[in-house]
C-alpha cells in the first residue's frame, strides 16, 4: 500500500476500526514512514483531546421529567388539536406512566428474559430518574457498609477505576421478587447497573450473555453470588468489566 | 425561538399518528425501554449542534415525540443509533426553518469556511499538538466552532462511542464519507487549537 491509501485509512485505525490484517499492514508501514506517522499523531491527538476534555451535555432533570412524571392517565385525544409543549409532554409523560405500571407485571415465556427484562427495566429507570444511587460513593469502604442492614448479606464492592470503570455508588432495587444490593459503575459515559444477590445454588454458573433493545447483558454466578451487569456499553468492554469483578469475588 | 415560531408547521398527535393496529400500551412499553434511555445522547448530539441549552431542549422534545410517532418503522433494536438519526433530522430541519428567517444575515455557520480553517502552519510534533489539545475550554471552543458536516461526526464518534456504522446510517452517508470527515474533522480541530493558542501567547 502507499502513503495515499494508508492515509486514507487511517482514521480507522485510529479508531481501531480496521480488521486486523489491515491494521498490521497500517502499523507496518508507519514504522517505515514519518509522515505518515505524523499524520497518525495528529489525528490521535485530536481524537484522545475530544475524548478526555469535550463536555458530554446530559440530558437536563426538566427534560427527562417531563417524560417521566407520573400524571393521571389521559386519553389520546380523538380530534386534531394545536400542539404546545406542556400538552405534549404531559399526554406522553401519563402514557408512559399507564404502559409504565402494567409493563412491569407482563408475563415473559422464560425465566431467564424475564429476569433479562427486569435488570434492563430496572437500568433504565435507574437512568431515567437521574437517582442511579443512593448512596453516591467511589469509596469502597464507604458503599458496602451502607447496605448493613439494608440487605440479608453483604455485596462485595471493589473500585476498578484503575482499570477504567469508576464506581459511583450503590443503592437498594428490587429483582426476581427481592431486595437486591445495585452498584454503579461508570466506563467513559457509560453507565454500567450491577445487580448481586446470593445465588441459589452454590455452583459457579454461567456467564451467559444476552442482549436486549441494545442492551448487554451478563449473568453469572460466582463465590455464592448471582451477578447481573447491564449497560449499553460494548459488550467486549462489559464482558471485561464482568472478569474484573469476578477476579474480586473468590470461588466457592 | 423554536416554539414561538407561528409559521413553523404544528405537529399534532392523534390516534392515526400514536399507533394504529398496535396495541398502545405495549408500544409506549417498547418505545420507553429502547428509545427513552438514550434521552442524554440525544441532548449531548442536539446540544452540539446547536450550542445552545434552549434549542437542544426543543429539539430533543420534537425528536422524541416523532420518534414515538414513527416508533412502528424502527427495525432492530438499536434505538440510540435510530433516535440520534432522528434528533439530526429535527435539527437540520430547525436549521432550515432558522436560515429562512434569517435569509438577509447569513447563517454564522457560513462564515466557517473549511479555507478560513486550514492549518497556517504543519504540526507535526505530538507533544506540541498534546499541548494545545491539554485545555478543555479551548478544545469545547474549537469543537463548537468545527464546521457542522465535521462537527457531527466528531461527536457522535468521541463523544457517543458509534461505530463507522452507526455513524453512517445517523448521518445518512457513506462509511468512507464518514472517515474522511474524521480526519478532516479532527485536523481542522487541532488547525483551530493552533491558533487559539497562538493568539494567546500574542495577547501575553
Amino acid at each position: 500500500m502507499d502513503c495515499k491509501e494508508i492515509v486514507e485509512l487511517l482514521p480507522a485505525q485510529v479508531d481501531g476500526e480496521l480488521g486486523p490484517r489491515e491494521a498490521l499492514r497500517v502499523d507496518q508501514h508507519l514504522q517505515g514512514c514519518a509522515p505518515c506517522r505524523a499524520e497518525y499523531a495528529q489525528l490521535a491527538a485530536a481524537r484522545a483531546a475530544v475524548k478526555k476534555h469535550a463536555t458530554y451535555f446530559a440530558a437536563p432533570g426538566d427534560l427527562a421529567r417531563r417524560i417521566e412524571r407520573a400524571l393521571p392517565p389521559a386519553p389520546v385525544p380523538r380530534n386534531r388539536r394545536v400542539w404546545s409543549w406542556p400538552n405534549a409532554g404531559a399526554l406522553l409523560a401519563s402514557m408512559l406512566a399507564v404502559a409504565w405500571s402494567l409493563g412491569l407485571y407482563m408475563t415473559l415465556p422464560t425465566a431467564a428474559d424475564r429476569l433479562g427484562d427486569e435488570v434492563v427495566a430496572n437500568h433504565v429507570r435507574s437512568l431515567m430518574s437521574d437517582h442511579a444511587t443512593d448512596v453516591a460513593s467511589t469509596d469502597q469502604h464507604t458503599v458496602k457498609p451502607w447496605f448493613n442492614g439494608k440487605l440479608d448479606f453483604s455485596p462485595p464492592v471493589n473500585d476498578l477505576t484503575s482499570e477504567g470503570f469508576p464506581l459511583v455508588g450503590g443503592r437498594l432495587d428490587y429483582l426476581d421478587h427481592r431486595p437486591v444490593a445495585a452498584l454503579v459503575y461508570r466506563h467513559n459515559q457509560h453507565v454500567i447497573n450491577l445487580f448481586v444477590t446470593p445465588a441459589s445454588a452454590a455452583k459457579n454458573l454461567g456467564p451467559q450473555h444476552l442482549a436486549r433493545h441494545g442492551y448487554h447483558l451478563i449473568h453469572w454466578v460466582r463465590g455464592g453470588m448471582d451477578f447481573w451487569a447491564v449497560s449499553d456499553v460494548d459488550p467486549v468492554k462489559l464482558d471485561r468489566f464482568k472478569n474484573l469483578i469476578s477476579a474480586h469475588v473468590q470461588p466457592v | 425561538m423554536f416554539c414561538g415560531n407561528k409559521t413553523a408547521p404544528t405537529p399534532v398527535l392523534d390516534n392515526e399518528s400514536t399507533g394504529e393496529g398496535l396495541n398502545d400500551q405495549s408500544k409506549t412499553r417498547r418505545f420507553e425501554v429502547i428509545v427513552l434511555p438514550h434521552l442524554n445522547a440525544a441532548y449531548n448530539l442536539a446540544r452540539w449542534l446547536t450550542r445552545n441549552d434552549q434549542d437542544a431542549h426543543d429539539i430533543v422534545q420534537e425528536a422524541c415525540l416523532r420518534a414515538f410517532k414513527f416508533f412502528d418503522g424502527l427495525r432492530g433494536d438499536n434505538g440510540r443509533a435510530w433516535l440520534l438519526g432522528i434528533v439530526r433530522n429535527t435539527f437540520y430541519n430547525w436549521l432550515e426553518q432558522q436560515r429562512k428567517h434569517t435569509a438577509n444575515t447569513p447563517f454564522d455557520e457560513e462564515s466557517h469556511s473549511l479555507e478560513s480553517a486550514a492549518p497556517s502552519q504543519p504540526y507535526c510534533n505530538p507533544e506540541s499538538i498534546q499541548a494545545r489539545a491539554d485545555d478543555a475550554r479551548l478544545l469545547n471552543q474549537a469543537l463548537a466552532r468545527l464546521p457542522l458536516e465535521f462537527r457531527e461526526v466528531v461527536v457522535l464518534r468521541d463523544l457517543e462511542d458509534l461505530s463507522y456504522k452507526e455513524i453512517a446510517e445517523v448521518s445518512a452517508i457513506p462509511i468512507g464519507t464518514v472517515m474522511s470527515r474524521l480526519a478532516r474533522g479532527r485536523k481542522l480541530l487541532l488547525a483551530d487549537l493552533g491558533r487559539s493558542k497562538q493568539e494567546l501567547t500574542d495577547g501575553l
